[in-house]
């Protein structure tokens, strides 16, 4: 029996689900917080839903990931071949730096982004600062996505 | 690219004139006036905070009577009325509007006293009702309430909290006092949690008759009333009716003046205006008859200013360069850098001393965010939406404009980097060829073949990081470049080679090193540098490195205390490699966009060439590739910030400059503006 589609598909899934849900825990956090923030100042909701909206980058990348699999495999586009056990096992691989790195890293990005609320808040002149905060935290978020990319760019180049 | 020259004013004039130059410098908005310590003998200074609050207090009855009028009428407002910003007004205008002070001051109480009159009158329904309440169950009794007594009767009124009838009511009385019998009672009316009676008895039973009563749960009525409850009733109805008539007359009343709404305005800033006029008089320091008053200025201002204060009031301006660390600062660009200043300033405002870096940065800026959103069509749309709102909305305020303006620039950027990589809102056209035309999309470059190549497929992603690396290099070579410029302003060019060249020749040495190995020419795609270039390399990136252990250290005497702190700081290269991993985020927000896309492109044409595959398309289509323009655009503003402010920044700005912040005419609706 071949495990290896299987296994792809075990790395798309992870990919999604596991950015997914740091990405809802950080921007479910950040919501509630800007929530908090709108009913005493309205006119600040297009500062807050930015800040609010950082953590949701994490749940894109992993779906992005995922699509990506899912392309090499031959599952979306067609020409669904054979997939070694190896290969899927290289999927696999390729899918965790995404999916551990964005489940962590969205939820920490989330912290900073209701505190950042909290500071814009307070001074609606910080925007910038309170921007550049939580977008350090999903600088790992990006290089995790960046070897997913690179390394299922480079499964399919292996030609196994 | 510039910091303006600033200049100290010093303006003298007679007292008489005091209000007049404030208003006119309020109108050119162009002096920061600062507090003028001069007091003595001959100098004294004034607190007008009184006259100031009173002005306060005036706008905002003048909100107030705008709050009024909105809540009882609908005002049209576009969808984009936010963008629309305050409406111009020359002095004439505004002089004119001005003479209606009086008449604004009697429209705003009255529409207060409307809302008044309302407020009143609701409260008064309210107690009309509760008394119709009480009154309701009573409705039925065809006497007046407080019938008193006849020559040998007495008459009760009360209720009981559970539903009784007549017999049960004598039952009751009964038991608890047998031996009164000279009574009769009737029923009200009666619901589930309440029986109200009518007792009336013989004289000589009154108060044995009522104790009875009272212990098996006789509540005494809480409203009487000196008439027949029904009459009573309806009275209190006809009253309701016509104060609510005088509600819907005063409601009627304060809708009429939507159209005065703009008058409410102008006099909101127009006291404002004058608050903030009076505070000011603060600053100033007056003898008996003459005032000084003391600021910055823009020299570019200074002597169309000093011109028109000794013109229309005879004051005698004194003028001198502005140096030090307080002085404010106020930078001006060039239409295409000038919308990027908004992005420095959120970091800091430069310092006195160092140059304003916002051309530098805006051609960066606009460079990247290209590269992160790297969509032809989504850069379309985005120039096309800034630049429809620019050319619709004339008055915009000028923060917004100059953000519009940004991502004007950003838009085109983007279109530009997406031809580059062939992507048009993702593959689009060839999604639409392959499955509803059903034949290969035809070659068009840059939509749908890219003009340079795909970061997508291939070795695609591998190109675009090294591209990516290199563009960083470029970004903190130029701030280097930057800091090196600054040192050299100041005299100190020694300190230039110190600090910025030996970075460069570390950094260079090192990339000349690493290509000609053999260890990056494989993602390179075979590219290598001849041998020679290791030894080159090496060489530079010695010298620098030597410059830096030997030079770095400079503030310490101690030679081998230098000598650490120089290591220490070598070690620093470690840095220079983080940040120019950073740079990768340029690839990986690229890719994002674009990939991001062809998901909604594949989704959308799942269900094929039929009328049902054609709407899902559409629907998806739509939908999708916002979603993609929201998230990703606020994903490359973030990071392209990001680059701008940690890697760029990091190498050179000291930033911590005050923001010059003029005295000027800082309304809500109207913008009223001496030209000078």
């Amino acid at each position: 029996m071949e495990l290896g589609l299987f296994l792809a598909l075990l790395g798309a899934a992870l990919a999604t689900f596991m950015a997914g849900i740091g990405s809802s825990i950080g921007v479910g956090k950040a919501g509630v917080a800007a929530a908090g923030v709108l009913a005493e100042e309205p006119s600040l909701f297009s500062k807050v839903l930015i800040l609010m909206l950082l953590p949701a980058t994490q749940g894109i990348y992993g779906l992005l990931v995922a699509f990506l699999i899912l392309q090499g495999v031959g599952i979306i586009g067609g020409g669904a071949g054979e997939i070694s056990n190896l290969e899927g096992l290289l999927y696999l691989a390729a899918s965790l730096p995404i999916a551990a790195s964005g489940l962590f890293s969205a939820i920490h990005q989330g912290k900073c982004s209701v505190a950042g609320i909290h500071t814009v808040a307070k001074k609606p002149d910080t925007m910038g600062k309170s921007l550049i905060i939580p977008a350090m935290v999903e600088t790992y978020a990006i290089l995790a996505l960046l070897i997913s990319i690179l390394a299922i760019n480079g499964i399919g180049a292996l030609g196994i | 690219m510039a910091i303006l020259k600033m200049q100290r004013i010093s303006i003298y004039a007679l007292s008489r004139y005091s209000k007049d130059v404030l208003e006119t410098l309020q109108r050119m908005g162009v002096i920061e006036i600062e507090k003028c310590n001069i007091e003595d003998s001959v100098f004294y200074q004034t607190d007008s905070t009184p006259l100031s609050t009173s002005f306060l207090r005036s706008a905002s009855v003048m909100v107030q009577a705008q709050e009024i009028i909105t809540e009882y009428a609908k005002e049209k407002k576009g969808l984009l009325s936010s963008l629309e910003g305050r409406t111009p007004l020359t002095v004439d205008e505004y002089e004119e509007i001005a003479q209606k002070n009086p008449e604004a001051l009697r429209l705003a109480y009255k529409i207060i006293s409307y809302k008044k009159k309302i407020t009143e009158n609701k409260a008064k329904i309210i107690a009309y009702n509760t008394r119709i309440d009480a009154l309701t169950p009573w409705q039925n009794l065809d006497v007046v309430m407080d019938t008193g007594s006849t020559a040998s009767s007495k008459f009760i009124l009360g209720s009981f909290p559970e539903e009784l009838c007549e017999e049960e009511i004598r039952l009751k009385v009964a038991e608890v006092s047998p031996e009164t019998e000279l009574f009769d009672v009737e029923v009200i009316s009666k619901d589930s949690n309440q029986t109200c009676v009518f007792v009336v008895c013989y004289k000589g039973v009154y108060d044995e008759l009522l104790s009875a009563l009272r212990k098996i749960g006789l509540i005494l009525p809480s409203a009487t009333t000196p008439s027949n409850p029904d009459s009573e009733i309806k009275s209190l109805k006809s009253r309701i009716a016509k104060r609510e008539e005088l509600i819907s007359e005063c409601e009627k009343a304060i809708a009429s003046h939507l159209n005065d709404l703009p008058l409410l305005r102008f006099f909101e800033d127009y006291y404002v205006m004058k608050a903030e006029r009076y505070s000011q008089l603060d600053n100033i320091s007056y003898s008996p008859h003459t005032f000084v008053m003391t600021g910055y200025i823009p020299k570019k201002d200074s002597e169309k200013v000093s011109k028109v204060l000794f013109e229309r009031y005879g004051a005698e301006v004194e003028l001198e360069d502005a140096e030090g660390e307080d002085v404010p600062v106020l930078l001006k660009n060039n239409a295409f850098a000038a919308p990027a200043e908004g992005v420095l300033l959120s970091y800091s405002a430069p310092s006195r001393f160092e140059l304003d870096p916002t051309a530098i940065m805006a051609v960066f800026y606009y460079v990247f965010f290209g590269m992160m959103f790297s969509d032809a069509g989504y850069g379309l749309v985005m120039s096309l939406a800034c630049g429809f709102a620019l050319l619709k909305f004339k008055n915009m305020e000028a923060g917004l404009k100059r953000s519009i303006k940004m991502f004007f620039y950003c838009g085109i950027s983007t279109t530009f980097w997406g031809l580059m990589f062939g992507s048009f809102f993702g593959d689009a056209v060839s999604v639409i060829f392959n499955t509803f035309i059903g034949q290969p999309a035809p070659v068009i470059p840059g939509i749908t073949t890219p003009i340079w190549f795909n970061p997508t497929v291939g070795s695609g992603p591998t190109t675009l990081l090294m591209f990516s690396f290199l563009f960083g290099i470029i970004h903190l070579f130029a701030g280097l470049t930057l800091q090196a410029v600054n040192y050299i302003r100041q005299g100190n060019f020694i300190y230039a080679i110190y600090d910025d060249l030996s970075w460069i020749l570390v950094v260079t040495g090192a990339v000349f090193a690493l290509l000609s190995t053999d260890m990056l020419s494989g993602m390179m795609g075979g590219f290598k540098l001849s041998p020679v270039f290791l030894t080159i390399g090496g060489i530079m990136a010695g010298i620098g490195a030597v410059l830096i252990l030997i030079f770095s250290g400079r503030e310490s005497k101690n030679p081998l205390k230098r000598l650490l702190k120089g290591a220490y700081n070598l070690y620093g290269a470690t840095s220079y490699l983080s940040d120019i991993l950073s740079y990768s985020r340029l690839l990986a927000l690229g890719l994002a966009t674009g990939v991001v896309a062809g998901v909604f492109n594949q989704l959308g044409s799942m269900l094929g060439n039929s009328v049902v595959g054609v709407i899902l398309f559409v629907i998806v289509f739509i939908i999708g590739h916002l979603l993609n323009i929201g998230i990703n655009a606020l994903g490359a503003y973030v990071h392209t910030n990001r680059l701008q402010f940690v890697e760029f920044f990091g190498k050179f700005y000291t930033g911590g400059g005050r923001d010059f912040k003029p005295y000027a005419v800082n309304t809500k609706h109207y913008n009223i503006k001496e030209d000078i």
